[in-house]
């Protein structure tokens, strides 16, 4: 039997969209990918976070910060929903600077987008008595560090694993190992895989990641995203070093310090380096001294799903209607928005987003 | 370090040879190996140790020292001491010897990382006072300790090894409790013609079973339902045997079923690997010289599949051969020439292989162990959360990796890897081919943020 | 001060150092492989995990399972790949639990 909506892509961003919808009432088909699949959703830096975001786009950064509200509630309906906590945090981040230029130069930008945003950007600055206080471990060469309140950090496996159960308890069908080759309309939609399975739908949602740079323009979108590496590190298990998040390392609910992240253009290579990781090393024992000492568990090298703009993409497709690429870079911290305020926007009720600026229209035909 | 022509990394029998064969041939050969000395786990420490406890330890370990005399030499660079912790192309090895890291490179790479023991997860294996029987080896050989009161249990040859070298050093184990059946003997039985060629093998081990039945040591077959208890150590063995529940005080429980290949630096620079059924073990594909689908990359010994020592280094020497040709070091013809008689000689250690394996299979209720049991050692991961992932769409161990943890800690699923996969496959309904293994990634063992960041050359373009 | 060990010990004769093992002075035998010398020692219990604070000793004594991990000079090491030192200062790991 048909679901009313099939979406392609089990991660992060595809289940959040269809825990939002199974919440609506509607009947979901997932198709997710392989154990070996690129998974954004394994190698992220678990990060909800505001700050940085949008800078040449108020409405992104608007965007992210109303999904940063409303992972309190987010987070909330998972635990009642599979008696899993995602280990959300939301006392606010750092963005840590090593020079006094680099932080000048970031409270500018972060003013002038402060007043386009009329004034809520909650974030101050910390020199290096205040930061030591917040931070007992913070080096002497850290110089200062903003403080914004509306940042935070998750969990994000026990997020896709909170996600992965609440979807299947709500009703909804997840098949796995699937690799989608196409889609047919035939009045809905009839979505393919490479194993003959096919599936029905009313509406079709792409949120397959890389996957869609191949699925996208097979589909009527221009999908002009590309993979960009980061290697992360993670630490065994600490006692308490680091409180606060930030882009340098945090310290995962398990007690592992986590270390990112490099951003490298080398295609589809997922592999670690040795530069690469001792490049994050140095900068994370410049940040907390401590951590010079802590024994390097895990390192992994995820592929970051881009834009060339670095911003979402919402859009229908002009050549089947009912079908919509969603794909972003920040699945964690847009999880929040995807389940409670896209199913608007895909159902076109009263209530939906404004999210004309993420369409596909800003990237001109070359 | 300098450049070099080939990287052999363990110095058991199988890289020790490659070594000193590589060496032979005029190659300049990095050995690296983790143990302070050479030797391996097989000959642990035999420079030391055979004066000592030869007779304890019997000839086939003190035969190790003419492995270790060999690879002192000109030629080879034996680093001691040295954790690897990543392989990247070309090839540059990153380790760690005595608190720093360094590097060594070389256009071949011979790996010759030996063997893990089987995990056995059965319920109290977590509990200090229980180790892999193989630990019992080491603490013997290297440090000459016996455990006062120890049982055995499992399946295996070294199974009798081990009670037998105790038998002769005055402290018997308490009991054996084997989990292998008559019936296993019986189906074992159509290979024992093929074993009869290496039947040197198979007489010593009747001798060995013999020391430990005059010992009056007491066996328990066909054991199920394998428990240790205690509350922070082990106390007991408790179990079923000839329809009874039993259960034996003890101080030391040594567990064993069998040794699987260590393919954790194979499958960190993305070498091709099979299940092997008979094994119940994945295996890295390799050709007849151990050459892989990986260019330049080649396996020898334990790690290549199970074959015990003899078979290691001559794998090692033929692997060696093998590289030393394709660098242009030695003529196809003489390659050929020194290796027929090393494949021969192989063939006829190997023989045994087959018998050993029906005779002595893995413990059933440890390959698919109950829900309650931990199976991943590190982050406490019990069989019952790797099915409920299962239950959760997670059809490979990366996606149950991710969802609950097993494998993160830092013995990287060396311990659990194949148990993970096991019960996803049979969660599944799909084979452990299907099913795959966890993605080995750098650190293959644990290296401080510090060492790391002392080899960070500046280079601003890495990283932001 | 050795307290009674599950194990038997063939070497006797080898010349011993003193280490601190979480403060208390043990004598051990120079050079030989640590993990072992801490268990003929009669330690048993060289930490608790960090997840659940359950008890661990060596298990595998080949640098591949690390339950032996002690801490030396706040570096978690594995104790079955380290030798005995005079004056080897160990203690149980600080075992994180991080946040919570």
């Amino acid at each position: 039997m048909p679901s009313d909506y099939a979406i392609i892509g089990g991660g992060v961003v595809g289940l959040s969209v269809a825990w939002g919808l199974l919440n609506r009432g509607f009947t979901v088909t997932v198709l997710d990918g392989g154990d070996g699949s690129y998974r954004a959703s394994r190698g992220n830096f678990g990060l909800v976070w505001v700050q940085s975001k949008g800078m040449n786009q108020p409405r992104y950064a608007r965007w992210s910060q109303r999904s940063a509200a409303a992972w309190a509630d987010f987070a909330a309906e998972l635990r009642d929903a599979t008696g899993r906590h995602v280990g959300l945090q939301q006392t606010g981040g750092y963005d840590l600077h090593f020079a006094e230029d680099t932080l000048e130069r970031k409270v500018a930008d972060y003013e002038a987008l402060k007043a386009k945003l009329d004034g809520d950007y909650p974030y101050e600055v910390l020199g290096p008595n205040a930061l030591k206080r917040e931070e007992p471990h913070i080096g002497p060469k850290v110089v200062g560090a903003i403080l914004h309140h509306q940042d935070g950090h998750a969990n994000p496996l026990r997020l896709l694993a909170a996600l992965a159960d609440a979807v299947r308890g709500r009703g909804g069908s997840v098949l796995t190992g699937k690799a989608v080759t196409g889609v047919a309309a035939n009045g809905g939609f009839r979505v393919e895989c490479a194993d003959g399975t096919t599936v029905g739908a009313g509406k079709v949602v792409l949120s397959a990641g890389l996957g869609a740079i191949a699925l996208g323009p097979r589909l009527g979108f221009k999908a002009p995203i590309r993979p960009q590496r980061g290697q992360v590190l993670i630490t065994e298990k600490l006692p308490r070093l680091i409180n606060r998040p930030s882009l340098v390392a945090r310290q995962v609910d398990e007690g592992g310090v986590q270390i990112g992240a490099t951003n490298e253009e080398v295609g589809f290579d997922d592999r670690t380096t040795q530069p690469g990781l001792s490049r994050l090393a140095a900068q994370a024992v410049n940040a907390y001294p401590a951590l010079a000492k802590a024994q390097l568990v895990r390192s992994w090298g995820a592929l970051r799903v881009l834009s060339p703009d670095g911003l979402p993409i919402y859009q229908e497709s002009p050549s089947l209607p009912g079908a919509y690429l969603v794909t972003c870079h920040s699945g964690v911290t847009l999880a929040a928005a995807h389940a409670r305020f896209l199913p608007d926007w895909l159902e076109g009720t009263p209530a939906a987003p404004d999210l004309e600026v993420f369409s596909e229209d800003r990237f001109a035909v070359s | 370090m300098n450049q070099h022509d080939v990287i052999v990394v363990g110095a058991g029998p199988a890289g020790m040879a490659a070594a000193a064969t590589a060496a032979g041939a005029g190659l300049r050969v990095a050995l690296l190996d983790e143990q302070p000395r050479a030797g391996g786990q097989i000959y642990r420490d035999v420079d030391r140790v055979a004066d000592r406890r030869g007779a304890i330890l019997g000839a086939d370990f003190t035969e190790g020292r003419r492995l270790t005399a060999g690879i002192r030499r000109d030629g080879i660079d034996h680093v001691d001491g040295a954790v690897v912790w990543a392989i990247e192309d070309g090839f540059r090895v990153s380790f760690t010897r005595d608190g720093c890291a360094a590097q060594a490179t070389a256009p071949k790479l011979i790996l010759a990382t030996g063997a893990l023991e089987r995990p056995m997860p059965v319920p109290g294996w977590t509990l200090p006072g229980v180790m892999m029987a193989g630990a019992g080896q080491i603490l013997l050989k290297q440090s000459g300790m016996l455990a006062r009161r120890a049982v055995i249990v499992g399946s295996g040859p070294l199974l009798y090894l081990i009670a037998a070298q105790m038998v002769r050093a005055g402290t018997p184990p308490l009991a054996l409790v084997e989990t292998q059946t008559r019936g296993d003997l019986v189906r074992a039985g159509r290979h024992l013609a093929g074993a009869l060629r290496g039947a040197g093998y198979l007489a010593k081990g009747l001798k060995m079973l013999g020391e430990i039945v005059r010992a009056r040591v007491p066996r328990h077959a066909g054991a199920t339902d394998i428990a240790i208890v205690g509350d922070d150590r082990a106390k007991a063995v408790t179990f079923r045997s000839g329809g009874r529940s039993r259960s034996i005080d003890c101080d030391t429980v040594f567990l064993h079923h069998g040794v699987v290949p260590n393919t954790q630096a194979a499958r960190s620079i993305g070498v091709a690997h099979r299940w092997d059924a008979d094994q119940h073990c994945f295996v890295p594909i390799v050709d007849a010289w151990g050459a892989t689908d990986v260019d330049g990359v080649f396996i020898a010994g334990d790690s290549a599949g199970i074959g015990g020592a003899e078979v290691a280094e001559i794998a090692g020497r033929i692997a060696a051969l093998k590289a030393a040709a394709d660098l242009g070091r030695l003529a196809q013809a003489d390659r050929d020439r020194q290796a027929a008689p090393l494949r021969r000689q192989r063939d006829r250690q190997s023989a045994v292989r087959p018998f050993l394996d029906a005779a002595y299979p893995p413990y059933a209720a440890a390959l698919s162990p109950a829900d309650t049991t931990c199976i991943c050692r590190c982050e406490e991961v019990t069989a019952g959360d790797i099915r409920t992932a299962a239950g959760l769409g997670c059809i490979g161990p990366n996606q149950a990796k991710a969802f609950g943890r097993a494998g993160m800690g830092p013995c990287q699923g060396r311990y659990c890897g194949l148990t993970v996969t096991a019960i996803l496959a049979e969660a599944n309904g799909r084979t452990p081919d299907e099913t795959g293994y966890f993605r080995i990634r750098p650190p293959l063992k644990p290296v401080t943020l510090g060492e790391l960041a002392a080899m960070d050359d500046g280079d601003r373009d890495a990283a932001e | 001060m050795k307290t009674a060990s599950p194990f038997l010990e063939l070497d006797t004769a080898a010349p011993q150092g003193t280490v601190w093992f979480d403060g208390a002075p043990l004598d051990l035998p120079l050079g030989a492989n640590l993990a072992a010398a801490l268990l003929a020692a009669g330690v048993a219990v060289f930490r608790h995990t960090p997840a659940t604070g359950a008890p661990r000793g060596p298990f595998c004594m080949m640098g591949a399972c690390f339950d032996c991990l002690v801490e030396i000079d706040g570096v978690a090491r594995q104790a079955c790949m380290l030798e005995v030192a005079d004056g080897l200062r160990i203690t149980r790991p600080r075992g994180g639990g991080g946040q919570r």
